[in-house]
């Protein structure tokens, strides 16, 4: 794990406005290989938006993103091969209903990534296996379960085989019973040493899978703390009373 | 009233002729387009500066003018600057005009109808503009679409029974010169509306049929 220092992205003082709204206010963040990153906060803190900035989904108006030293706010971008590093699972799964889930997880590497069929169909058979759903890949995503189709996208953004993969509350619409297995699915990339940057609501969760926490509010981040300390003694008042919503037990 | 078996099969031959020119014309009418709709489409999706508003001023022209108007536009008007085209010429020019609008807007419609999480779900696996379109777009729209494409189609084979305005011998016609000639009004008119069933109702059943599975491959259970 001595390589575990390189710096995948590096965020830069990052401004993002919808309208009038200033929704990323200077973030600036960097995140290693191997490095598991939660990102708490309140609804409307922005911590999607910054997921999507990461993505190109969404353009900034300041700052900067880099990938392994390339800069991603500039003119002419290549987004396209970029996204092949960068993954991203949504949280509506969004896997595309007129294919099977084979085909699903298959498009990206035989058509972005003009992959060997064979191999990738191998390494997708591997994937799938991993998960528990190899038995379904002729499947239709109609007809699986909201945790199986999200097992599925985690796959699908797996088999590009990318430097990091964003997490966007993946569990957001999920059933509770189905929360548990999309998140051993995670923990699982997280004990393999994946870089990931996790959005999540389920703070049990983030405890026990992140490297460390990063805690935002209003578009900025107000404190980064390694798990065990934030949810024990969090610097900043705001994450104080953040985390006092969670705790039912003092209701 | 009884009627005079002998006229209607004398004038068999003449409305079979006239429906080939009905099939011709609407073959060429909704085939040509659905290409041109689905063409213009993709132009109004991809924003291509001033193609999209070429399109869209020649959708609201095409939209906002009745058949008759295009076709007398093409037949008395066009030669008037040298240029003389063939009855039947005009008549699928015509046909195809007032189809590629309608055919646009079907296409355009389905294709704003997939979700726009479904194209950042595409972007994100990489895959570019033209793949997006051909992968993750198209066979969703597509599917959206097909009741209003077979709506059009429907639609432009029945206005195939104006051609006869500029003198081509379609269904209309032969039952209105039959009519004038004979005064076999009850015979002529039977004739004609069978003639128009015999061709609309089994696209009207491929068409449901058609809709029915494409919408059970997609979504259904």
């Amino acid at each position: 794990m001595s390589e575990n220092t390189e710096i995948l992205l590096e965020v830069e003082n990052l401004q993002k406005f919808f309208g009038d709204r200033h929704v990323l206010n200077g973030i600036s963040l960097q995140v290693k290989r191997g490095e598991v990153t939660v990102i708490l906060g309140p609804s409307g803190c922005g911590k999607s938006t910054l997921l999507r900035c990461l993505n190109g989904l969404e353009p900034v108006q300041g700052g900067t993103i880099h990938y392994l030293g390339q800069n991603l706010t500039g003119e002419h971008v290549n987004w396209r091969e970029i996204r092949q590093h960068i993954g991203m699972v949504f949280q509506n799964y969004e896997l595309f209903p007129h294919m099977t889930v084979i085909e699903n997880i298959l498009l990206g590497p035989l058509k972005a990534q003009k992959r060997d069929s064979k191999e990738a169909l191998q390494q997708a058979e591997t994937l799938l296996d991993r998960v528990g759903l190899l038995a379904r890949k002729n499947d239709y995503p109609r007809q699986l379960s909201g945790g199986q189709k999200q097992r599925i996208a985690i796959v699908r953004a797996l088999c590009m085989n990318p430097d990091i993969i964003l997490f966007d509350e993946v569990t957001a619409s999920l059933d509770p019973e189905m929360v548990r297995e999309v998140l051993d699915v995670i923990l699982g990339l997280a004990n393999q040493g994946m870089t990931m940057l996790i959005v999540t609501h389920e703070m049990g969760f983030a405890r026990s899978v992140g490297d460390r926490i990063v805690f935002m509010d209003q578009g900025k981040i107000c404190e980064i703390a390694d798990p065990e300390q934030f949810f024990t003694e969090p610097a900043t008042e705001r994450a104080q009373q953040f985390l006092n919503i969670f705790e039912y037990n003092k209701l | 009233m009884s009627l005079d078996w002998t006229f209607i099969a004398d004038s068999l031959p003449l409305y079979l002729d006239a429906m080939w020119l009905t099939v011709e014309l609407a073959l060429i009418a909704i085939i040509v387009s659905m290409i041109i709709g689905l063409l213009f489409s993709l132009v109004l999706f991809y924003r291509i500066k001033y193609l999209s508003g070429f399109i869209v001023g020649y959708v609201e022209l095409s939209r906002n003018t009745p058949l008759l108007v295009q076709l007398f536009f093409l037949y008395y008007g066009l030669p008037k600057i040298g240029l003389h085209l063939s009855e039947f010429d005009c008549a699928a020019i015509g046909l195809v005009f007032l189809g590629g609008s309608y055919m646009t807007e079907a296409f355009r419609s389905g294709i704003e109808a997939v979700s726009s999480s479904q194209l950042e779900s595409g972007l994100s696996i990489g895959l570019s503009k033209v793949q997006l379109v051909r992968y993750v777009i198209l066979p969703q729209a597509f599917a959206i679409s097909i009741p209003s494409l077979g709506a059009n189609a429907i639609f432009l084979l029945k206005e195939t029974s104006i051609v006869g305005a500029i003198a081509l011998m379609d269904l209309m016609n032969v039952a209105k010169d039959l009519i004038g000639m004979s005064y076999k009004t009850a015979e002529s008119l039977i004739l004609l509306v069978l003639a128009y069933l015999v061709l609309v109702l089994p696209l009207s059943l491929v068409l449901t049929w058609l809709e029915r599975r494409v919408r059970h491959a997609e979504f259904g259970g």
